[in-house]
């Protein structure tokens, strides 16, 4: 055995930070990690939001994002520390030893230029290969990655194709000059379930097949493990456990992996429907000045005190029947009933009471809270609003609001920019509550959260509906969340409710075709996991 | 058909209902002045039978709106009227000072648009150090000082004492082109001097706003330098608000350009539009802000048509 092609030895990473109440100042956020990668192997790095993997997985790079910098230790790239070399030298290795996929390829792929000219580009000012071998190249990674019409897709620009052909794209990009190593920085995280997995196995193939090694970077434990021969348990800027991917999985040494692996162990027993506090009857939407429905003929039904799960991928339409049960999108053609009333379709004409007793919470909790508004004065709003509360009523009620958050009456003066995402959340979920709500909403509200925080989350939700007999519609992308909150499930798809029942009777065979593939994508915390569903799926398409 | 035709024939349209807009609001802003025209070419002591005759002559008594119509109806076939002051065809003896604005204003702008990118980029380039302070500091203290100033400082300087260039700047047909460069060399310098600063920082500030981009960062983790990285993958993400205030600043040199023209005595269009608006000459202060109104519609369109070719989205739709 050589040199590996990275060692890392006591990196130490800092970032400058921006506190709203203090001085910019410089803390360490990585205190010194060690790892080495062989030639053509894959390790993963895993933690939650705040780890430090992406500043780590950049590092390979020699490369600080923002204020980071790079301030102690040694990176060694085929046999040289590159952080002792100047810029030309680092602007050497970047995209012709080491490149990086990221994790927004819509975002990271520039608008104004065509996809080829931006997945050679690499390779032909760095002088690795001319134009055309380039170009040549391109294309052959273009069809090894399952693109369509791979001849001719390089010659369109990155809006024209669609987000999981664009993350292939992005990984013919990083390939394209043949590296000795692949930074992939969550590559699949921002696709659905069902396009992940085939961007996630043409990965994992083009890794095969050009003997590249790779850094994988990921909060999603099952899809490392799909992919990796080694796996990095990162925390707080420090390593917690390394290993190899099978003694992680299914035999963790460390507290700290062992909660990420068993992470959504949430038990919920289903309670059985009861007289529907929200009927929703065959409700058509469409939005101002287009010409056809984004939803057709949906008809759902939410017993008091009960979640409704509302579950599909990006598209289907699942947060436009929020807006249109909320009045903030009329439908054309239908009606909703909820406590009794029929609802009127616009929210302006709606009543104080109808809009008490429908709440809201979004996904993104930061964009939720006017950041100039202390935590009292965000949750005192509908206790104003609604109930008229002054004073020292008023506060009383938030301490016992925010209690019921485990949050505690200590936040009460404290601005949102001072807490965690979690945090932010469940003062998002105070502020539902606290106008004695029938119903929430819940829109992707765990989506943005770290697993352990999202875990924390879906908790408190079931521990408040049990204690407030409050009912959910709770719209989710991730099986995992409905499987661990439902009491009944509605599949969307296009716009239509392709299933609907009870979470068991959805949940168990016979499958409708769109849920079949929906459940078979959720990856599994199992070895070859990937290679199994590819392989059945290959084998039914031969059998049909 | 393409959006992106029907976008641009849009803004053509719009265009062409903008400068017949402007063409009213000329027309009438010159009609609500007080006073009388007949009155003020034949002065104080006319009889008021020789003033009527006049203003029949001029047409002054049919309805302002057959008047308007006629006046743009001929505007638009290309006669423009004829001067009250001296009789002579306004369309003829615009024609030449307009050349004269133009050509000051070409290289003017040959001069002063690569050169306000060329600082953007560099400002970009070296952001928060020394050489962006120095063009930032330099380009703005040339904005603020009133552009008179810096043509008299110009032609004391450069003009008298070294004696570069002339410090009048009187141009004719029979000159070469190198000599009548030599001559609106001054001019030329303090237009770019007044315009540079405007450009090069929005230049500056759309491409700086581009660098925060996520593709940017994949452009860096290419290994391309920091000016490749600016010019190829900033830049043209940035054209539309820099085109914007490019053409902004191209319009302010034809139609902003009085002062400058009537220090260096250029013979241009805003001398002539000075010295017609002194003699109260309607007919002549019409036409020039017909003309200017055209010449403000017909850059702001096209900047705006660029900005609609600069967008791959529109010019490539799904």
């Amino acid at each position: 055995m050589g040199e590996p092609l990275l060692k890392v030895r006591s990196l130490k990473i800092g970032a400058t930070v921006y506190p709203p109440d203090a001085k910019p100042h410089k803390i360490e956020i990585v205190h010194g990690v060690d790892f080495e990668l062989e030639k053509g192997k894959v390790l993963g790095l895993i933690g939650e939001s705040g780890a430090g993997k992406s500043t780590i997985g950049l590092s390979a790079l020699g490369y600080g994002r923002g204020g980071v910098e790079l301030t102690g230790g040694e990176v060694w790239v085929n046999g040289r520390d590159i952080l002792q070399g100047g810029i030309a030298d680092l602007r050497k290795l970047r995209g012709a030893e080491v490149t990086y996929v990221a994790q927004s390829a819509a975002a990271s792929f520039n608008p104004a230029k065509k996809i080829m000219d931006q997945v050679v580009e690499a390779s032909v000012t760095q002088g690795k290969f001319s134009k055309s071998e380039a170009e040549a190249k391109a294309r052959l990674l273009f069809a090894k990655l399952g693109l369509p019409d791979p001849n001719n897709i390089g010659s369109r620009y990155p809006h024209q194709v669609s987000g999981g052909q664009l993350q292939r794209c992005m990984t013919a990009l990083a390939l394209c000059p043949e590296p000795d190593l692949v930074v992939f920085d969550e590559p699949t995280t921002a696709l659905d379930v069902t396009t992940q997995i085939d961007v996630l196995a043409a990965i994992k193939e083009a890794i095969r097949d050009t003997g590249v090694a790779a850094l994988y970077i990921t909060h999603d434990l099952a899809v490392v493990a799909q992919v990796s021969d080694h796996i990095m348990v990162l925390k707080m800027g420090e390593m917690v456990e390394y290993g190899p991917v099978d003694q992680i999985i299914n035999n963790p040494k460390e507290e700290y992996t062992q909660a990420l692996v068993s992470v959504r162990s949430i038990n919920h027993e289903e309670k059985t429907p009861v007289e529907p506090i929200l009927t929703v009857k065959n409700i058509n939407a469409r939005y101002r000045g287009t010409k056809f429905d984004v939803l057709h003929d949906v008809s759902v039904d939410i017993s008091p005190g009960q979640t409704l799960a509302v579950v599909g991928e990006s598209g289907s339409g699942k947060s436009t029947l929020a807006r249109v049960i909320t009045g903030l999108l009329p439908p054309s053609a239908g009606s909703i009933d909820f406590a009794g009333r029929t609802l009127t379709p616009d929210q302006p004409s709606r009543s104080r009471e109808d809009l008490r007793e429908l709440q809201m919470i979004y996904q993104m909790a930061d964009v939720a809270m006017n950041p100039r508004q202390t935590v009292g004065t965000i949750i005192g709003r509908p206790l104003e609003f609604y109930f008229g509360m002054k004073g020292a009523e008023k506060r009383k009620r938030i301490a016992e609001l925010l209690e019921e958050i485990e949050m505690g009456d200590g936040f009460i003066d404290r601005y949102p920019a001072e807490l965690s995402g979690g945090q932010k959340q469940r003062v998002c979920i105070a502020r539902a509550l606290a106008a004695k709500p029938k119903l929430i909403i819940c829109d992707e509200v765990t989506s943005a959260l770290d697993p352990l925080v999202a875990d924390g989350i879906l908790k408190l939700l079931l521990d408040l509906q049990k204690r407030e007999d409050v009912a959910y519609l709770f719209i989710t992308h991730d099986l995992a969340t409905v499987r661990a909150i439902a009491d009944s499930i509605a599949v969307m798809y296009q716009g239509r409710v392709v299933r609907y029942g009870t979470k068991s009777e959805v949940l168990s065979p016979p499958f409708d075709d769109y849920t079949d593939l929906l459940l078979s994508s959720v990856p599994e915390m199992k070895l070859g996991w990937l290679e199994n569903v590819i392989a059945t799926r290959k084998m039914e398409s031969a059998g049909n | 058909m393409h959006p992106i035709l029907k976008l641009v024939s849009q803004r053509l349209a719009l265009g062409l209902l903008l400068l017949i807009a402007a063409s009213a609001l000329i027309f009438i802003g010159t009609q609500i002045l007080p006073g009388d025209v007949a009155q003020s070419i034949l002065g104080q002591s006319a009889t008021p039978e020789a003033i009527a005759n006049l203003r029949k002559d001029l047409g002054l008594n049919e309805p302002a709106l057959s008047r308007y119509f006629s006046w743009l109806g001929n505007a638009l076939q290309g006669d423009l009227g004829t001067a009250l002051t001296n009789g002579q065809d306004i369309a003829t003896s615009m024609g030449k000072r307009l050349g004269n604005t133009l050509f000051l204003a070409f290289w003017a702008a040959v001069i002063s648009v690569p050169l306000a990118i060329f600082l953007g980029l560099l400002a970009v380039r070296y952001k928060d150090r020394w050489p962006d302070k120095l063009i930032s500091g330099v380009t703005l203290a040339s904005i603020s000082i009133p552009e008179f100033l810096i043509g008299y400082v110009l032609m004391y300087f450069v003009g008298v004492k070294l004696g570069w260039a002339p410090s009048v700047a009187m141009i004719n047909d029979s000159m070469t082109l190198g000599a009548k460069l030599h001559a609106i060399a001054l001019p030329v310098t303090v237009l770019t001097l007044v315009v540079l600063a405007h450009m090069m920082r929005m230049t500056r500030a759309a491409i700086l706003n581009v660098m925060q981009s996520a593709y940017i960062e994949t452009a860096e983790l290419k290994g391309l330098s920091s000016f490749q990285v600016i010019a190829r993958h900033a830049f043209p993400n940035a054209i539309a608000p820099i085109v914007n205030v490019v053409m902004l600043n191209l319009a302010y040199l034809v139609v902003g350009v009085v002062v400058v023209e009537v220090v260096f005595v250029y013979p241009g269009m805003g001398q002539y539009l000075v010295d017609h608006v002194a003699k109260r000459d309607v007919p002549v202060v019409q036409a020039c802000g017909l003309v200017f109104a055209a010449v403000y519609i017909l850059l702001n369109m096209v900047a705006d048509i660029v900005s609609i070719l600069a967008n791959p989205r529109l010019r490539h739709p799904k």
